[in-house]
């Protein structure tokens, strides 16, 4: 599984970062987490409020943290 | 008859518990002002015509008024804003001309859920379905300088005339601002990168699918989130205030700065646009020096370019404007802000 973070570093996006770790370990995921700090980058995929996560090149969340719980249903979902 | 206890339905203990919170904040709101003139007058033995017995005071009760007042607004916005998005926004402005498109993003600047972290995206995102520059430079300008924070404490510290005066000019100039901008033909200072960004994938509207548990639970992690931000500048403005309330005489200020002193909106505003701080850093100091005898057109016009204009925001803002657009809007808001600053000092 390959898993995006979109943004700049912000507040935000370290919390998402944090409970996306957390939801791959509570599932006992083999997953990639790879950041994406490049705003032409962030751009193109379509999101206009970071943060973003990003699973399997789609978007899954934008411009919001979710709770883990939430994080963990959208990875074993998809 | 059967003698069970059914397990509270969720919806009963969701409104239930953010009833008993409203009811919370409102007696901490009432008791605040007795518990101070208690604590520092009574149990301290302070005078209140003493400079320390005032600037305690003012310290005590409103670092805990600001802060409920905080908790209060910054929960209910968000709860509100849940409602709207950028996406929603976008979608709304996509294809208006400039001019309709402008009054259109200034009003959708103040209800669109956003923070200067993510202005970078919102531009592209904006420019990229066809929202014109101006119009997209009028969002970005009313989204800080018309903000709800700023509105919320106006409104608890000064009522309602001045914050009417204040949402309207703001507005105002996020029109006429913007408006300007895109008649300056914007867009050749633009990176072009901006107009290459192709989009991929589906768009994701940010609040799809959201529950009112969620809608409750984002509302308080963005409370504890700003008040996290904000306290430093928030005991920083509370402490300036004090310190002017208890030991600047009246009518200090007023002799540098009263509403005849041709300059005194332009210092204002000079002083206000290198320094970065948000509304609840700057509303108590505003209190204070108004209190000491300041015009409200000048504290204002302080105010707006404090938080309209932030050296961070340009930095981010940078990546996709050219210095000459950045050094373009600075010039047309701050002076928008002078114009409206004396026009206050002259009507009020």
């Amino acid at each position: 599984m390959d898993i995006k973070i979109l943004g700049p570093g912000c507040a935000n996006c370290h919390r998402l970062e944090e409970r996306t770790h957390e939801a791959i370990a509570e599932l006992g995921l083999d997953a990639d987490v790879e950041n994406v700090t490049d705003v032409a980058e962030i751009a193109s995929y379509g999101i206009m409020k970071t943060p973003g996560l990003v699973v399997d090149d789609k978007v899954v969340v934008s411009g919001r943290v979710p709770t883990t719980r939430e994080i963990a249903q959208l990875l074993a979902g998809g | 008859m059967s003698v069970h206890t059914a397990p509270a339905h969720p919806a009963v203990r969701r409104w239930g518990s953010l009833v008993a919170a409203a009811a919370l904040w409102l007696v901490l709101y009432r008791l605040n002002l007795p518990f101070w003139d208690w604590l520092i007058y009574d149990a301290l033995g302070l005078s209140a015509d003493s400079a320390a017995g005032s600037a305690l005071h003012f310290f005590g009760y409103d670092v805990v008024k600001i802060t409920l007042l905080l908790i209060g607004i910054i929960f209910l916005v968000t709860l509100l804003r849940s409602f709207m998005s950028l996406e929603r926004t976008r979608a709304l402005l996509g294809g208006r001309r400039e001019g309709v498109g402008n009054v259109m993003a200034a009003g959708l600047g103040v209800v669109t859920p956003f923070c200067s972290c993510s202005a970078v995206p919102a531009f592209i995102g904006f420019v990229s379905a066809g929202v014109p520059i101006g119009v997209t430079m009028s969002f970005l300008i009313a989204s800080p300088l018309v903000n709800e924070i700023a509105i919320g404490l106006l409104l608890g510290m000064f009522g309602i005339g001045p914050t009417l005066l204040y949402v309207a000019a703001g507005l105002t100039i996020a029109i006429v601002a913007g408006w300007a901008l895109g008649r300056m033909n914007a867009q050749r200072w633009v990176e072009p990168f901006v107009f290459e960004t192709r989009l991929r994938g589906e768009i994701v509207d940010s609040t799809a699918g959201l529950t009112w548990d969620d809608r409750i639970e984002m509302s308080r992690e963005e409370v504890v989130t700003i008040l996290r931000k904000i306290w430093p500048y928030l005991l920083v403005g509370i402490g300036l205030g004090a310190i002017i309330h208890g030991w600047v005489p009246t009518g200090f200020f007023t002799t540098y700065a009263n509403a005849d002193n041709p300059l005194g909106v332009v210092v204002a505003v000079l002083l206000g646009v290198p320094l970065y701080s948000n509304a609840a850093g700057v509303m108590p100091l505003v209190q204070s020096l108004y209190g000491a005898g300041l015009p409200m057109g000048t504290l204002l016009a302080f105010m707006m370019s404090v938080v309209a204009l932030s050296l961070p925001e340009m930095i981010l803002l940078r990546r996709v404007l050219k210095p000459q657009l950045i050094a373009a809007f600075i010039a047309v808001v701050a002076t928008g802000i002078v114009v409206v600053g004396y026009l206050f000092n002259l009507i009020l």
